[in-house]
């Protein structure tokens, strides 16, 4: 039981870093496109200054970028902010389908390098599960990492989630490429450990090119 | 003195070109690898110096210098990259011989003033 948790606690603090680090990386893009755009503005400053007019409407494009460029940092600010109280509350009511929307944004970034694009397909109506949120959000990483891995040609990883009888479950599809794979090493030890303490199961359809996540609808009632 | 800049982000290289260009160095750019080799195609190897951002999706700046040095022997390079601890670099260096490496957000004296060293061996002169 112990190893069990050794595992689930380094995967999580892996998980935790690798979010950070990206999110804090797209901050720093941020600042450097704020910060060439001031410069840029300074430069126009000096050059009125020096008598060489410059058209107010070149003046208002950059203060518009600058401004823009604000929005974004607080969008990513908030993110990271929901982020680390993933681990407030270690069972807690959710929207599954706001929790993957979520996932997709906190792992745009990364996706974005991968040249990988995701699309979550919200459910009309709210699927509420009670569940460890980090343990969740964990959990559907380690997944979303493997499917960008093995979306082939297509690039894209679709996400969805749907009600089901005694729970939900969250479906990545479009993982082309899977089949192809030679090893089988998914799911690996860290997801067995997260599929036990949030009381799911994995389905990995090779052929099909999907995985499916069952999830329970009440953390307490799997245990 | 003509330089590419490359970085993913459009808003950063568009408004760090026109600020060169006010400083005298004349300055193209792209916000992808594909789109930064045409350029060197188009352009005859004319540029002096490549300003690659290390993190790109796709084909990151390490792979571009790659493809750049086949076309343009002679450019020289800098990296910019957004990691402070310099991993990147230090990963570049390694790769590819890396020139020079500067972190974001750049200081534009800064940039100019290693542009003009590598390119001429010559220093700064001031805006």
């Amino acid at each position: 039981m112990s190893f069990k948790l050794n595992i689930i606690g380094e995967t999580g603090l892996q998980f935790f870093g690798k979010m950070s680090a990206s999110n804090f990386h797209e901050i720093n893009n941020v600042l450097a496109i704020i910060n060439e755009n001031a410069g840029l503005l300074e430069d126009f400053g000096l050059m009125i200054k020096d008598g060489s007019p410059v058209e107010p409407e070149r003046l208002l494009a950059v203060s518009e970028k600058i401004i823009k460029q604000v929005q974004r940092a607080n969008t990513i600010v908030k993110t990271i902010n929901r982020f680390s109280h993933s681990v407030d509350k270690s069972v807690k009511r959710i929207d599954l389908g706001e929790t993957l929307a979520f996932m997709a944004e906190l792992s745009a970034r990364i996706a974005e390098r991968r040249g990988v694009t995701l699309k979550p397909e919200l459910p009309a109506t709210q699927v509420k599960i009670t569940t460890n949120p980090f343990f969740l959000e964990n959990l559907v990483w380690l997944c979303l990492d493997f499917a960008m891995n093995v979306t082939g040609v297509g690039k894209t990883v679709r996400l969805a989630v749907r009600q089901t009888e005694n729970g939900a479950l969250v479906k990545f599809t479009r993982l082309e490429a899977f089949a192809e794979l030679q090893d089988d090493t998914f799911p690996a030890e860290q997801e067995n450990a997260l599929l036990g303490s949030l009381g799911a199961k994995l389905t990995a359809d090779p052929d099909g090119g999907e995985i499916i996540i069952t999830l329970p609808e009440s953390i307490a009632e799997a245990a | 003195m003509r330089v590419i800049l490359v970085d993913d982000e459009g808003e950063l290289v568009s408004a760090l070109a026109e600020r060169l260009s006010f400083r005298g160095i004349e300055a193209d750019w792209a916000t992808n690898a594909q789109d930064a080799v045409q350029l060197v195609i188009d352009n005859e190897n004319k540029y002096d110096l490549a300003v690659l951002d290390v993190k790109m999706p796709v084909i990151s700046g390490l792979n571009l210098k790659k493809n750049l040095q086949e076309i343009a022997p002679s450019m020289k390079y800098i990296f910019v990259t957004g990691h402070g601890s310099g991993e990147d670099f230090k990963a570049a260096s390694t790769e590819t011989g890396a020139d020079y490496y500067l972190m974001k957000p750049v200081r534009i004296e800064v940039l100019v003033e290693k542009i003009r060293e590598m390119v001429s061996g010559e220093k700064e002169k001031k805006f």
